[in-house]
């Protein structure tokens, strides 16, 4: 993906934001995200955003971690190498739960946060582009992808409409890209031949 | 601009003083971003003084061995095991305050649980340390875990408490890493995108993983906040029933009994409540957070403190109860000859923790005291003190 154009508008209540968006979607405009300083409950219904399976994945991992445990400990307690601590049978399962369960919840939640990273896209030094810094402050964000038949000036007066405040045209890259957020660089940066 | 949203018409709002989202974002981050006042300087000197003594003993520990604390036997733990049972109870806390209260929706948990999660995750390296030392050779406490090694491979000890142990407490600390940092990543962001100072912005910069506040990844960041939170409760109450596990396994009279896990679930949170208190009556005047900590959250906290205190009493007299009701004369003798006989060697540290623990705290059952705030820090200390003679 590349640099893309964009119509944004910022809204600082949610009252004003969630009819805004169910009648920009309702006219048909492609709303690119909305980006807002705290989570909005209903407004990913709102939009229209299909449910995320982090969940699920959350359970595989817990299943593996469960497995892992069990097999391991099996393994190594009852064919590896089988040692008698005070007569207690060699598959002792009861004794196993605890760290079975540990390894259940260590293995979901950092297969989790691993998965929640890589969906969205959060490393160190990984950088995007903002429309707005103050959408982490106290506004809400939204912005419209447009294509080569938005009429601009239609999409600005129909936002100025629903109550966003200063409607604007952007360009702003999609991608993330390496970089520090204390230079400025972007995602592909010409470099110019100094010309001999 | 958008008002704080109104909660409950019987219920004190839960931010005093009707700010705006962009105040709110001024006052959070004025600590950060200002130079540290007199008080703080005050409190961190005293904090790395303490710490200091805490280094020279450990090291003077390690240097010449366990004996440093009398401990004159390879089998018992002194005071690594009431040292470690404290840490790992003021944890409990924190997972508390940020996992099981989001379960149950309490709205007040937001004031606090950033806070109640440092809290957490200093206090488990806290507990981590201490059967790591006891060990005394601390140059091979990796031998506890199962790692191919030269001598079989020799596997650790399955079914050992001591190993479920080395489990909870690397999980408990992964997780409590895991949820206070991925809840921080988009405070962190909030900052990046204050910052003016260079050095500020590349550290923030990197701290925030690029967050961006979409509608999409906070779908994401709530569902993963919801499992965490999930995963957490069953794994406090996991960790601490191992932890109880330590004693309840040995065959020392007064240890040898089944309600060790509850009680001492019970006894974290109690404890851990009054850690919290002890911090955030602080941190809220040093900071200049009262309108975000307000009297409703230490009241709220000291009701659970009252609540959990008197659920340790009834373990207390439960376990008297059945030293004197059962037929182990052994475990009669600890507790009636041992404990309750003021002239017996543990009679005074016995009857301290009774007062302090199950008396003192039901003070709380009088709202002018629960909001009371010299009354709570008080109290707080001489929970968290007289927690330490429970074992």
């Amino acid at each position: 993906m590349a640099v893309k154009k964009f119509i944004t508008g910022n809204f600082y209540d949610e009252a004003v934001l969630f009819p805004a968006v169910t009648k920009v979607r309702r006219a048909g405009y492609k709303i690119h995200d909305v980006y807002t300083p705290f989570p909005i409950h209903g407004l990913d219904k709102a939009m229209g955003l299909r449910d995320t399976g982090l969940h699920t994945a959350g359970f595989i991992y817990g299943i593996t971690g469960t497995c892992t445990a069990l097999g391991f400990i099996t393994w190594a307690l009852t064919l590896d190498w089988a040692i008698n601590f005070g007569g207690k049978p060699f598959f002792s399962l009861p004794a196993w739960i605890p760290i079975t369960f540990e390894l259940t919840v260590l293995f979901a939640s950092v297969g989790m946060v691993m998965t929640f990273c890589y969906l969205c896209q959060l490393a160190p030094f990984v950088k995007k582009d903002h429309f707005n810094a103050r959408s982490t402050d106290d506004t809400f964000v939204m912005a419209l992808e447009c294509t080569d038949k938005t009429n601009e000036q239609e999409v600005i007066g129909f936002l100025n409409n629903l109550g966003a405040k200063d409607v604007e045209v952007q360009y702003r890259e999609t991608e993330w890209w390496l970089g520090r957020y204390d230079k400025d660089t972007k995602r592909f940066e010409r470099k110019v031949e100094p010309v001999h | 601009m958008g008002l704080l949203r109104y909660e409950s018409q019987v219920r004190p709002p839960l931010v005093n003083g009707d700010k705006d989202y962009h105040q709110v974002t001024e006052d959070i981050c004025r600590p950060v971003e200002t130079r540290p006042s007199k008080a703080w300087w005050i409190g961190f000197i005293i904090s790395v003084l303490v710490l200091c003594f805490g280094i020279v003993s450990v090291t003077m520990e390690v240097i010449y061995g366990v004996n440093q604390w009398n401990l004159n036997k390879t089998v018992g733990w002194g005071y690594d095991i009431t040292n470690f049972v404290w840490w790992i109870g003021i944890g409990h806390a924190g997972t508390l305050i940020s996992a099981i209260l989001l379960l149950f929706r309490q709205g007040w948990r937001t004031g606090v649980n950033r806070a109640a999660e440092a809290m957490t995750i200093f206090a488990v390296i806290c507990a981590g340390q201490f059967p790591i030392w006891h060990m005394g050779r601390v140059w091979v406490a990796f031998f506890t875990l199962p790692y191919p090694n030269t001598r079989g491979p020799l596997w650790p000890n399955f079914n050992s408490p001591l190993l479920w142990d080395v489990f909870a407490i690397s999980t408990y600390f992964t997780v409590s890493l895991l949820f206070w940092y991925s809840g921080l990543i988009p405070d962190v962001a909030t900052l990046r995108d204050r910052a003016k100072l260079k050095w500020r912005k590349l550290f923030y910069g990197i701290a925030a993983f690029g967050w961006t506040g979409s509608t999409k990844h906070w779908q994401r960041h709530e569902a993963l906040s919801l499992v965490l939170a999930g995963l957490a409760t069953p794994l406090v109450l996991s960790v601490h029933t191992i932890v109880s596990f330590d004693f309840a396994t040995s065959v020392v009279p007064g240890w040898h009994t089944t309600i060790f896990p509850p009680y001492f679930v019970a006894g974290a949170i109690f404890s851990g409540f009054a850690m919290v208190q002890t911090l955030l009556v602080v941190t809220r005047k040093v900071l200049a957070l009262e309108d975000y900590i307000t009297i409703e959250h230490i009241e709220v906290m000291n009701k659970v403190i009252v609540l959990t205190g008197s659920i340790v009493g009834i373990a207390y007299l439960t376990e008297l109860f059945i030293a004197w009701y059962g037929a182990n004369t052994y475990e009669g003798f600890a507790f009636l000859q041992n404990r309750v006989n003021i002239n017996s060697p543990y009679g005074w540290a016995y009857f301290i923790m009774m007062g302090c623990n199950v008396l003192s705290p039901q003070i709380f059952w009088f709202r002018k005291m629960r909001r009371n705030l010299l009354v709570t820090f008080f109290m707080s200390i001489l929970v968290n003190c007289k927690r330490g003679y429970v074992v």
